[in-house]
């Protein structure tokens, strides 16, 4: 039991730095994805809440498209799919094979799925503020945008908040698909212990709960996070 | 298109279509009939079953669907013995077999959450009505709660067969052939990602489908609803 257990230490016989540091990669990915998937999820959202039809319907399809392919799908066009592209367009100017980082796809593709789903939450969200406000807005003579980001934006937060919360939990485990593609996140660092002690029961159930952890630790985050945007409500 | 690299894959594609929805299928039914006794574990006044319930849910759904087949796939070989002396390990061998453990066992806690909360939308009088009927236990919940919770419970239910429509594709990392593993096939051998592409499209076709489907189902099942909506 204690050389099991110390199978999990830190230090040259130890598989714990391993796996720490295969978390923090997890994490760093996740954390690399959120800017780049709410910006393009509010983006798609504003496109599909407007009364343009030309923005209105390449909005629906993405999200469509992205909330109906799977995930491992999606990672794997956008690095293989990225790869092609690239070397293809280098190759006009010379240049031999193109290498993408599977951190980088992993965060575009990653981010593509959060956008789309994102969107939907924020799509709720305006729909529940009521037209009122805009009216009002416009009464005291704010523009378009000053209406936006001085109105719509800070009650839009609020009431995105919890489904936002709930895709952040959602991409934290959807980071373990890139262990596919070779990027040595916790999962992989997990896989690659299993091979070196032929643990993997161990291994792959304390990367669970290390995960478990992760969650845990989110959801307090945003708890905090929600104290914050309510800071203006009535508490009833 | 690519009239070689379909004339090869093309079929094999089909079977991979068939793999992916009886993974689904296989594991959205047994997952629904395991959620029934966790939701009911959830709400019970034993703090033991409540307990295990919790823990059982919350591992489930705060860990990655992909790290649980791990830990059912390649930590099961751990216990070959004890499953060999029970005589399951036939079974653990197989990687098609680990996929719809896994997924099973993944659905039923969102499914039993699911349950849980459109259970506890029925209001109480509906119970205390049953009772007052003298009607007892079982059949309080078979024909009272559970018909309307059911109602309740149908759109998320929906979700959730699409969420396990695309989460299955994790099935062709342990080499099973589903529409997803048939692409991955593909692609190794033709370095071609048009096979990815017609991947896309099934997987579209498929969940759009469903989704069309349960449209009808929701239709149907909620006519009764939508009548006395428009009369109040």
């Amino acid at each position: 039991m204690g050389e099991t257990l110390g199978l999990l230490g830190f230090g040259p016989d130890g598989w714990g730095d391993e796996l720490a540091a295969g978390a923090w990669l997890t994490l760093r990915l996740a954390l690399a994805t959120l800017p780049f998937g709410l910006t393009i999820g509010f983006l798609a959202a504003l496109g599909r809440n407007s009364g343009s039809r030309w923005l209105r319907v390449p909005g629906s399809i993405f999200t469509t498209l992205f909330r109906g392919l799977p995930e491992l799908l999606t990672l794997l066009i956008v690095y293989y799919g990225g790869q092609m592209l690239l070397s293809r367009v280098f190759g006009l100017f010379g240049e031999g094979q193109v290498e993408v980082s599977a951190f980088v796809a992993g965060m575009v593709a990653l981010g593509l799925v959060f956008a789309a789903y994102a969107s939907e939450v924020f799509l709720g969200a305006f729909r529940a503020i009521s037209r009122g406000q805009y009216e009002a807005a416009r009464a005291l003579g704010l523009g378009r945008f000053s209406t936006m980001r001085l109105v719509i934006f800070p009650q839009l937060i609020r009431l995105a908040l919890p489904g936002l919360a709930n895709l952040w939990l959602v991409l934290l485990k959807d980071t373990s698909l890139v262990s596919v593609i070779a990027l040595n996140d916790l999962l992989r660092q997990t896989s690659v212990a299993v091979r070196g002690t032929k643990e993997p029961f161990l291994f792959y159930l304390v990367a669970c709960l290390i995960y478990l952890f992760l969650s845990a630790v989110s959801s307090v985050g945003v708890e905090g996070i929600e104290r914050w945007a309510n800071r203006g409500m009535r508490r009833s | 298109m690519n009239a070689e690299l379909f004339e090869r894959y093309g079929l094999r594609m089909l079977d991979g279509l068939v793999v992916t929805v009886e993974l689904v299928v296989i594991s959205v039914t047994l997952g629904a009939l395991l959620a029934l006794p966790i939701a009911l574990a959830r709400t019970s006044p034993s703090r033991l079953l409540r307990g295990v319930s919790f823990a059982y849910v919350g591992f489930f759904r705060g860990t990655p669907m992909l790290a649980q087949l791990f830990l059912v796939y390649y930590g099961s070989g751990q216990f070959r013995g004890a499953l060999e002396s029970v005589g399951l390990w036939w079974l653990f061998r197989d990687a098609f077999f680990c996929c719809i453990f896994t997924f099973t066992l993944n659905t039923a806690a969102y499914q039993s959450e699911i349950l849980r909360g459109a259970m506890a939308s029925v209001p109480r009088g509906q119970s205390e009505a049953a009772w007052a009927l003298g009607l007892r236990g079982a059949v309080v919940l078979f024909r009272v709660i559970l018909p309307q919770a059911l109602i309740v419970a149908l759109r998320p239910l929906g979700n959730e067969v699409i969420l396990m429509i695309k989460g299955s594709a994790v099935a062709s990392i342990v080499t099973v052939y589903d529409i997803m593993g048939v692409a991955d096939l593909a692609f190794a051998r033709s370095f071609n990602l048009s096979v990815y592409l017609w991947a896309a499209v099934l997987y579209l076709v498929l969940v759009e489908t469903l989704s069309r489907v349960w449209a009808v189902f929701e239709r149907r099942l909620g006519a009764h609803l939508a009548v006395s909506a428009a009369r109040s």
